[in-house]
Parts: C-alpha cells; sequence; structure tokens
C-alpha cells in the first residue's frame, strides 16, 4: 500500500519519510512511502501526506505552481476520498483562507481561517514553539492508544499562526497557550496537525503509525 | 501547556564529536550520531550540532552526520557553525535540519537573516548571539569566539534581528562560556525581555541550578549545556527532574 508525501519545495522531505518508515517498522505496517510531486503518484496512492513549512502564500504558491498538482489533489481526496494528512501549514492550506501578511485563499476543504495565534500572556513568545500536551475535543481514528491531556504525551509545535475552523465539528483536538491553540482538525478523510508528529518522537510515531491503517 | 526545553549541544569538528561524550554503552562515542542517538532515547527535547571545522573542503562531512540524525531521531535539529551563504543553509535543510543557526554572518550582514527568513521561513533561522557584559548592564556583540569586540549593543541587536525575520534566538553568555558559573542571568533577562520570539540561554552550566536560573530568573523559554551531559556529570532526566521540581513545566522523561 503506497503512502505519498507530496513534495512542492517546502521544506525537507527526507526526514519525515524516514519517520513514515520507522512508524510502519515499529508499528509492523506494511507501506511504500514515496516523496513525489507527480500529479500522476497521487492516482497510484492509497494514502497522501500534505507537508509544508514556512507561510501560508509561499506555501499555497508552491503547491500551485506545479501543474496539476492542485486538480489532482482535488480529485483523489475530495472525489475519490482517500485518506490525507496535512502538517502544519500542509493542513492550514486546507482551509478557506490565510490572514498571514495578507489574505490568500486556500485549499477550501476545511471551512475556516488562519489566523494569529494570541495568548492572553502578553510575555509569552510568538512563535508557539516546543513540546506541549494535547487535548481531545472528540474522538478521533490518528489519537487510537495515544496518552493524551495534561499528564499525556507531548507533541512538537513550531507556528505563530493556526486555523479557525468554522465547523466546531471540525476541531479534534486543542493546545493551551494561554488562548485555545486548534492542534488538530478534520472530517472524513481528511485531517490535518498544526504540530509536527515527524519530531514528536513517541506521540508522533504512534499518530503516523495510526494514519497508516486509518479506514475513514 | 507549553514546555520548557533542554537541548544538548554537541561540538562537531570534521564529522566527530570533539573531546566525545562520556556515555555508557555507547558503541562509538565519538560519533555525533551515535551520541544523538543517546540523546534522543535519553528524553532531550531538541539536539544542536555546532560545526567547528575549520576548512571548507570538510564542511561536506557536516551534511552527511546531519542527514544520518535525522534519519535515526524524530525531535528537532539545530545546526551552526560557518553558515555564510543562502546555499550553506539550503544544504543543511536538505539534509535533515530542521533550523540553522547564523552567527558572524549575521553581525556582518544583517540582511542576511532577512534574505533567509523570507527564503526558509522564520521559523528555522536562529541567530546566535555571542555577548559580554562589558559593564555593569552594557552588553555588547563579540565575534571569533569571544576574542573580538564589535561595539554592537547586544540588545539593539537580538531587537534587530528579531524584526529581520528570525525565529529564535541563541544566547551564549561568552563571559561565562566554559567557567561552570551559570548564564549571566542579566544578560540572558535583558535579551528575553527586548524580543517577543524565543531565546535559548547557552553557556556557563555547572550545575542544575543553573537551568533552573535561566528560565526563571533569565526568562530564556530553553537551555542549552554541553559539557555537564557530555562528561557525563547529570543525566538528561536528572536535569528535567530538578528543572521541574523547582517549578519549571517541563516535559518529564517518563513517557515523554
Amino acid at each position: 500500500m503506497k503512502t505519498v508525501i507530496i513534495d512542492y519545495g517546502s521544506g525537507n522531505l527526507h526526514s519525515a519519510a524516514k519517520a513514515f518508515e520507522r512508524a510502519a517498522k515499529d508499528f509492523k505496517i506494511k507501506a511504500d512511502i514515496v516523496v513525489s510531486n507527480r500529479p500522476e503518484a497521487l492516482e497510484k496512492a492509497e494514502r497522501i501526506v500534505l507537508p509544508g513549512v514556512g507561510a501560508f502564500k509561499d506555501c499555497y504558491e508552491g503547491l500551485l505552481a506545479i501543474e496539476g498538482l492542485r486538480e489532482a489533489l482535488q480529485e483523489q481526496v475530495i472525489t475519490k476520498g482517500k485518506p490525507i494528512l496535512g502538517i502544519c501549514v500542509g493542513m492550514q492550506i486546507m482551509a478557506t483562507r490565510g490572514l498571514e501578511h495578507e489574505v490568500t485563499k486556500g485549499l477550501g476543504w476545511i471551512a475556516g481561517d488562519v489566523k494569529p495565534i494570541a495568548p492572553s500572556d502578553p510575555t509569552l513568545k510568538i512563535p508557539h514553539m516546543g513540546w506541549n500536551t494535547i487535548k481531545p475535543t472528540s474522538q478521533h481514528a490518528l489519537l487510537d492508544g495515544i496518552a493524551t491531556g495534561d499528564a499525556g504525551l507531548h507533541a512538537y509545535f513550531v507556528h505563530s499562526y493556526h486555523m479557525e475552523p468554522t465547523l466546531p465539528e471540525d476541531l479534534i483536538a486543542t493546545s493551551d497557550y494561554a488562548c485555545e491553540i486548534t492542534a488538530m482538525v478534520g472530517y472524513d478523510n481528511i485531517v490535518g496537525t498544526q504540530f509536527h508528529p515527524e519530531k514528536s518522537q513517541t506521540l508522533g510515531l504512534a499518530l503516523i503509525a495510526n494514519f497508516l491503517r486509518w479506514r475513514p | 501547556m507549553l514546555k520548557a526545553r533542554l537541548i544538548p549541544c554537541l561540538d562537531v569538528k570534521d564529522g566527530r564529536v570533539v573531546k566525545g561524550v562520556n556515555f555508557v554503552n555507547l558503541v562509538d562515542a565519538g560519533d555525533p550520531v551515535e551520541c544523538a542517538k543517546a540523546y534522543d532515547a535519553a528524553g532531550a527535547d531538541e539536539l544542536c550540532f555546532l560545526d567547528i571545522t575549520a576548512t571548507h573542503e570538510n564542511r561536506g562531512t557536516m551534511f552527511d552526520v546531519v542527514k544520518r540524525t535525522a534519519e535515526a531521531c524524530f525531535m528537532p535539529l539545530t545546526v551552526g557553525g560557518g553558515v555564510r551563504k543562502l546555499d550553506d543553509i539550503r544544504n543543511l535543510l536538505l539534509s535533515g535540519a530542521d533550523k540553522v543557526s547564523i552567527n558572524s554572518a549575521a553581525v556582518s550582514d544583517r540582511q542576511f537573516v532577512k534574505a533567509a527568513a523570507k527564503k526558509f521561513g522564520s521559523q528555522c533561522i536562529v541567530v546566535a548571539i555571542d555577548a559580554k557584559e562589558i559593564s555593569l548592564g552594557r552588553f555588547e556583540i563579540f565575534t571569533h569566539g569571544g576574542r573580538k569586540e564589535t561595539g554592537i549593543n547586544a540588545v539593539d541587536f537580538a531587537r534587530e534581528v528579531a524584526s529581520l525575520g528570525a525565529g529564535e534566538i541563541l544566547l551564549t553568555s561568552m563571559d561565562r562560556d566554559g567557567t561552570g558559573q551559570g548564564f549571566n542571568i542579566a544578560l540572558t533577562r535583558a535579551i528575553a525581555d527586548a524580543v517577543k520570539i524565543p531565546v535559548i540561554a547557552s553557556g556557563g552550566v555547572g550545575t542544575l541550578d543553573h537551568l533552573v536560573e535561566g528560565i526563571r530568573d533569565g526568562h530564556a523559554t530553553a537551555v542549552l549545556a554541553a559539557s555537564i551531559f557530555h562528561f557525563g556529570t547529570f543525566k538528561i532526566a536528572e536535569a528535567k527532574a530538578h528543572m521541574a521540581a523547582n517549578g519549571i513545566p517541563m516535559r518529564l522523561v517518563t513517557g515523554a
């Protein structure tokens, strides 16, 4: 079963691919991890991963710059319902709009805007960088078997913006940073994490394994 | 709740760890990848490699070290040392570094910080500031391992690089580095309070209380240390437990 990590010039995917291979090995899942930017690779994929770093606009424009990629994603994810995991800015560009620097349209899969995080404590640093716990707001297969809450496992975050989904039911998990941070969003076959599972050690590898087994 | 970060740092020269790391059960204590794996297993929150390779020709070995580390450790990795061009940053990121730290190149050309942040995103651009307290409450930037003074006010410089797009500051108290007497807390606090971005305190850690002071009194969000861990004086778990016992929110090693 093939999982394609989309390479559209946003960050290094070598270590991300290694994390997926490691999760598959540790959890004894048969998975063929491929890094590609070819729209036709998505056709053969059973699962898709959309990573992303940097600014919303640059990231989304990088995706649009690869001919046919946006259309292929739309076809495989929306029409065919293949499971997709968006990571960090890869998750953010699934929103209707990004409000970083200027208003930019996103893929529009998840109703909502990507806005600056606004902790009520002014001494807190921006970006929200480091290890934080996550709190599920609803049950999700990607969190199966993962200890969450204040005494749970930690996820690695580095971001100054986050998605505010319009529909409360699209929220899956939050984190606390003197404000509610959107940690996970999604519905049906679409899921996204603001944190980096590929950098989140125990929690990250378990979540990736859950994604590789996920049958939404 | 966001936790304070504890970051061990390894000095790497020509692809080998300088001075070695005094861990038991390490197959090759001079191999940075082996050391990184040990720190990963020990529950370090991030890792930092400082490349002190003197010649340009040998710098390529660092890319291989970074690549092999990124394949084995699923935690954030910062790499610094000799970063002068956008291509240096690109090559390190492509090798698997999550963040790249810029030191003297930021002092000699501030616009390099701006160009780097624009090209690769603030999240991966760390500016390393080496500073000394030259008179009470006056902090200045030094380069060349603390030997060369620049006359640049460290607090002003920190504000400037933050506004140019640096995502984080790695602040070394040069007057304390290697002394084991603890961070210069006045310096750390002056910089941490002046900028909105996270500050990593570095230089001078000799006891576990120093780590506590860096966060509690210096207002840093992360602390970096080298020798106390390499020489086996303290373990990562022990350091984190001590910080937590002193009221600092930590990601404790049990469970992680």
